[in-house]
């Protein structure tokens, strides 16, 4: 039987404390202690794609890069186009090394004359290192006694709104500063679970208070790493370490939306050269969703074998679909592969799994986008 | 009738030379939900210490291995069509397979139920 337990120097979360008084299981992750489940994985899995979750995502680095020429500086890091990035417009984009693998991934969000990133916890110390190294000239503020919360799914909107009303009208991938629960919070319309909702960054010292009064919504139930893990897969949306590396450029991952069409023709970003060559010759191997035959999950390391057995590809996440009650991955296969119906075979600890290549995401996003009806 | 525990969190219930084996509740709340199962086929011989069966929860894969040896005279079908079995009923209809033993001398190694429960509170 598996024992996820605690390591000796896991970090706290501001929210330690009220994961543990309501039921939360505790493990450890990028360095923290951090809730794996609360209820249960399957029945927070559905809370999310039918109510409202909260998320505690404190171990993701928030940072700050101000300074003069903060937008050409990032610009020279980054494929993204953050000269035409308005006030307090995310951006999903990618840390690149010069040789086009990614670094990490990551959300910007232009806020007046600064930028506001959120990268992944488990890498920040070395997206810190990787920043100021190369933008001496850029002023950077790790914040780390801020909080991260995420509310998600269905209901997410109308709990939020009965609380802070001017969140309505946020976009899909849009940001502004409101106050919550009598302190100020940077409210975001995003997440990483495929359902519309809000990640809400406010001071570690009112994580708790900001907590309770979303959890006092019956809609609202607490969610752990477990269900996050499950959500982001149905939604297609890659986890670093697992599905992106050093080595994997984004077209590979199947990340080109966010190459903005002025920096495909102008580069200037690490790792150009092979970006613009796997854009018009198409990469080697891509990124694909894939649906297991059977009940058994396939997961992270087991390969995909041609006829013979030998290896042409990897699973890189894998699980069982809360939502569609079937094994689901995401898999590296060579180009020749990736077509949405390619029969694949997987193999995991000596059997063999018919599989096929399907579109993703898995589950449809329900995302708010503006100027669309619900 | 006697139930017996393992250090891997299976129950055993023998009655004469027959015995169902099966996960505790312990294991079951440490594995989370069940989502697949599969089980030994019928007249499948296993070997005391080697893997009979396999458990897979949302987060994990887990061998369950077999508590004594013996030859299968059942794999629980409906735990197989129905997986989350393991999770609200493991000691009762949750049971993974039925087994004829081969060495009932075998169970004086295992624990009983006062020994098992005492083993769970130092986990």
């Amino acid at each position: 039987m598996p024992e996820t337990g605690l390591s000796e120097g896991d970090k706290l979360l501001p929210l330690d404390g009220w994961h543990r008084a309501h039921g939360g299981r505790m493990v450890s992750f990028a360095g923290y202690a951090m809730p794996v489940q609360y209820e249960g994985i399957l029945a927070e899995h559905r809370w999310t794609r039918s109510a409202a979750s909260l998320f505690d995502v404190s171990h993701m680095g928030q940072l700050i890069l101000a300074g003069r020429d903060v937008t050409r500086a990032l610009e020279s890091l980054v494929p993204s186009d953050l000269r035409g990035l308005g006030e307090g417009k995310l951006a999903y984009s990618l840390l690149l090394n010069d040789e086009g693998g990614i670094i990490d991934d990551l959300i910007l969000t232009r806020r007046g004359d600064h930028f506001y990133l959120v990268v992944n916890g488990a890498t920040k110390a070395g997206d810190l290192d990787h920043l100021q190294h190369r933008l001496p000239m850029v002023v950077i503020d790790h914040m780390k006694e801020q909080a991260l919360l995420a509310l998600q799914g269905p209901r997410a909107a109308a709990v939020l709104s009965a609380l802070v009303p001017d969140v309505a009208a946020l976009g899909f991938m849009h940001g502004g500063a409101f106050r919550i629960g009598g302190t100020q919070a940077w409210i975001s319309r995003s997440g990483y679970t495929g359902e519309d909702g809000f990640e809400i960054s406010v001071p570690g010292a009112m994580a708790q208070e900001v907590a309770e009064l979303l959890l006092s919504n019956p809609d609202v139930r607490p969610a752990g790493l477990g269900a996050r893990d499950s959500l982001r897969l149905e939604a297609g949306l890659p986890l670093y370490g697992h599905d992106l590396d050093a080595q994997t450029s984004p077209i590979e991952a199947g990340l080109g939306f966010a190459i903005s069409p002025r920096r495909r023709d102008e580069g200037g970003f690490p790792g150009f050269d092979r970006i613009r060559k796997e854009l018009d010759l198409g990469p080697l191997v891509r990124r694909v969703g894939v649906a297991v035959d059977g009940r058994q999950p396939v997961r992270e390391h087991a390969l995909v074998v041609d006829r013979q057995g030998e290896e042409i590809g990897r699973v890189t996440s894998g699980g069982f679909s809360p939502s569609l009650e079937a094994p689901i991955a995401m898999a590296y296969v060579p180009a020749a592969f990736a077509a949405a119906g390619t029969p694949l075979q997987l193999s995991q600890r000596g059997k063999l799994f018919d599989a096929r290549v399907v579109p993703m995401p898995f589950v449809p996003h329900r995302y708010h986008r503006k100027g669309t009806s619900r | 009738m006697t139930v017996y525990y393992t250090k891997e969190h299976e129950w055993i219930r023998v009655e004469g030379d027959h015995a169902t084996v099966g996960i505790t509740d312990y294991a079951q709340g440490q594995l989370g939900d069940v989502v697949f199962v599969e089980v030994p086929a019928v007249g499948t011989a296993v070997t005391k210490g080697a893997e009979a069966a396999v458990v897979e929860s949302v987060k994990a894969a887990s061998d369950i291995y077999a508590p004594v040896s013996g030859q299968v005279t059942e794999g629980n079908q409906k735990l197989v069509d129905d997986p989350s079995l393991a999770n609200s009923d493991p000691e009762g209809e949750g049971w993974f397979f039925k087994l004829l033993l081969s060495d009932n001398h075998e169970l004086n190694e295992l624990m009983s139920a006062d020994q098992y429960r005492a083993f769970c509170e130092q986990q």
